[in-house]
């Protein structure tokens, strides 16, 4: 690395803190900038050092989404915060059925926070938008006093285009429709859970946290005519279904035998009164589309792999009040709900 | 899951369920309670009612400690830690508890109220030996099943010198409300022909406690677990009593349940609790016997009495039938605000907040059925 001649000393990334300089606009800010965000998340709109990154966007509809992150803890099993805040925003994004370009991050840093904590985290930020082929190519940085915060909040921006003759809305629904999971359930809340300090159990879980993008372009390159796609973050499997029924007008049954959770996610949820059905996601999406694709888009999701588990869990029927329902593994039949309250907080 | 599989297996749910319709009468009603919300919880989740003859109904009784506890107690509750400045320790299930004037733990934590969420004891006491500096109270409740680990916790207080912690005891016993009910059940009540008698709570008390119920009372008692096939076993042992005419304290959860139940347990609970001369049950009054407060030996750790309190009138929210339905007499669904002002998200009653109790339940899994009707 260069010497930069603003900054003679370096910023120690040891045992170094952030304190309110950082977020001043002055030179400490310019130094951390330097030293530690561009130096992990370099590209070249990135090093324009503008304000703003300036591009040609590609022809086509572009879509656009943007996500918070406040999870504690900040590490887990299976990633951290800053992998999340790539993944959570490129989901949201691809879930449009769109090739996610850009994304613009913003950091609410905590007086006193450990630059090396935040180092990781930049890196984890870097190297999983490496990997998704989509570079963060703004972002901004705030500081606020020693207890306004908790460490570091993240939030992404991201936008997208969507391929020519795709459209992909919760409001497309329709009776007959198949309902699709990528993989098991419940693994992301189960793995955070795990970690809480009042709650630490001994688990192998890992958060499931994972960029969709390249699933859903295999996805609808197979099936363009995909109804619905979402991934089902807080709230779970559960109240993402409730939200596709209401925004569609229809009603959903689905079969609790169909629905992939791992066994040790099951046990962890008995054992804590939670319900794998609620429990938030990362990495996992539902699909909704026609019948007579459903077998074919199972197989290209299966053959991803970031889609091995998938299943087909289900149907979209007809039902003016939009319930929801399943069939029990116990041969009941019952209402899923919309989560009520806060099963957990700060899941992500 | 191995040891958990087994009782919810569907093939013998269907037999235990033709069982049940085959030995049932069709000219006779069959209206068990099932005392605890875990039983009802299990029963909405598993579609249990679904598989019982029209004339077998679970009638669902005031085993869900949140449903039960009084306004009066959370408004003061709120109180230690607004008026008091206390650090309250408290379950989550209470936060979103209505009290007086429509006040929560919740509301008040967002006011600036010291109130922390906690998922057992220790983590209370780890609190308190954190912050020598504040004053940490546990907000305790629960039926017989949740005494022994806030006596433990008492204990370990006294053993540590932890002289800035305190419990705010709510604890409350199984067989006075039972017998409040049995005693109301007539005009005003209503009428049981059985009773699933409480799982976990007698895994601690036996089943001796529910003797009376049957000498005095005339009515069948099956001690019943919590999994939906415990729950539909008894339900047919409950109704071969009723057709025999027999009338006994009967165990189905024989592999937790004992005649004696936990004696070292309950020498433990003797120790550090005495028995409160009467204690408010929202939906029951006040019932003599029926509650726990800290012995006089354990005075000093004793939150009502470290933090004196005087309390206003409470007054029930208008309309709302928790007391009627955690007595059996109502429905979730004849209640003017289930479902229209009253929801899980913002519960105007107890019996909504609790996912034990029987409004959240209905509403939570089974209001299809009650849109279908």
């Amino acid at each position: 690395m260069m010497i930069d001649r603003r900054f003679p000393v370096r910023l120690d990334l040891q045992q170094g803190t952030v304190d309110m300089s950082h977020g001043s606009g002055g030179r400490a800010m310019a130094q951390l900038i330097a030293e530690l965000f561009q130096r992990h998340l370099h590209n070249d709109l990135l090093a324009q050092g503008n304000d703003q990154a300036l591009f040609t966007p590609p022809p086509g509809r572009l879509v656009m989404s943007t996500d918070g992150h406040v999870i504690s803890p900040l590490f887990f099993p299976g990633g951290d915060i800053g992998c999340l805040s790539v993944h959570g925003t490129i989901n949201d994004v691809a879930m449009a059925g769109a090739r996610p370009l850009y994304l613009a991050a913003g950091f609410i840093l905590e007086e006193g926070f450990a630059l090396r904590d935040l180092a990781r985290i930049v890196a984890s930020m870097a190297d999983a938008a490496n990997e998704a082929g989509v570079p963060v190519v703004t972002g901004d940085t705030k500081v606020v006093e020693r207890g306004k915060g908790d460490g570091v909040f993240i939030t992404t921006t991201g936008i997208g285009v969507v391929p020519d003759g795709i459209l992909i809305s919760g409001d497309r629904a329709r009776p007959g429709d198949v309902i699709l999971v990528s993989g098991h359930i419940g693994d992301h809340g189960v793995a955070i859970l795990s970690q809480r300090e009042n709650l630490g159990f001994g688990t192998a879980i890992q958060s499931d946290t994972a960029a969709l993008h390249d699933l859903v372009a295999a996805m609808i390159s197979a099936v363009p005519d995909i109804h619905c796609l979402r991934d089902p973050t807080r709230g779970g499997l559960a109240t993402t279904l409730n939200e596709l029924a209401h925004q569609s007008g229809v009603g959903m049954q689905i079969r609790e035998s169909a629905i992939p959770v791992r066994p040790e996610v099951a046990a962890a949820c008995e054992l804590l009164g939670l319900d794998p059905l609620y429990v938030a996601n990362e990495g996992k999406l539902i699909a909704i589309c026609p019948a007579a694709q459903a077998e074919t888009l199972l197989a290209v999701m299966r053959a991803h792999p970031k889609g091995v588990a998938s299943a087909i869990i289900g149907e979209v029927v007809e039902d003016a009040l939009h319930f929801v329902q399943m069939e029990t593994d116990f041969g009941g039949s019952r209402i899923v709900d919309w989560l009520a309250g806060e099963q957990l907080p700060r899941i992500c | 899951m191995k040891y958990i599989d087994e009782f919810r297996d569907q093939g013998l749910a269907r037999q235990l369920a033709n069982a049940i319709a085959a030995e049932a009468e069709p000219s006779r009603a069959y209206r068990l309670m099932e005392f605890c919300g875990g039983h009802t919880h299990a029963i909405f989740r598993y579609g249990v009612q679904h598989l019982m003859p029209p004339n077998l109904r679970f009638i669902h009784g005031p085993g869900c400690p949140v449903c039960v506890l009084p306004m009066a107690r959370i408004d003061h509750a709120i109180a230690l830690a607004t008026q008091h400045g206390v650090t309250l320790c408290t379950y989550g299930d209470l936060m979103r508890v209505p009290a007086s004037e429509r006040r929560t733990l919740l509301k008040v934590k967002a006011e600036g109220a010291d109130i922390r969420m906690i998922y057992s004891t220790q983590d209370a006491l780890r609190i308190a030996r954190e912050h020598p500096e504040r004053q940490v109270v546990f907000f305790a409740i629960g039926f017989e099943t949740t005494t022994p680990p806030t006596a433990v916790a008492i204990q370990t207080a006294r053993a540590e010198g932890l002289a800035n912690f305190s419990v705010f005891c709510n604890h409350v016993l199984t067989p006075p409300a039972l017998r409040t009910i049995l005693a109301t059940a007539g005009p005003d009540g209503v009428r049981l022909d059985g009773i699933l008698g409480p799982s976990h709570v007698s895994t601690l008390i036996g089943s001796r406690p529910y003797a009376f119920v049957a000498s005095e009372f005339g009515v069948p008692v099956v001690i019943a677990g919590f999994e939906p096939l415990d729950v539909m076993q008894s339900a047919l042992m409950l109704v071969r009593q009723i057709n025999a005419g027999r009338c006994e304290v009967e165990n189905q959860y024989s592999r937790a349940v004992t005649e004696d139940g936990n004696r070292k347990a309950q020498a433990l609970v003797a120790d550090v609790f005495r028995v409160r001369d009467r204690f408010e049950w929202r939906g029951l009054g006040f019932l003599p016997q029926s509650a726990l407060a800290l012995a006089d030996d354990y005075a000093d750790l004793d939150a009502e009495r470290r933090f004196p309190f005087s309390l206003g009138e409470t007054r029930e929210i208008k309309g709302c039938e928790c007391p009627a339905i955690l007595r059996g007499v109502k429905q979730p669904t004849d209640c003017k605000l289930f479902g229209t002002v009253c929801t899980p998200d913002n519960p105007m009653g107890s019996c909504m907040v609790s996912s034990e109790g029987a409004c959240a339940a209905y509403w939570s899994y089974g209001r299809f059925r009650t849109a279908a009707a």
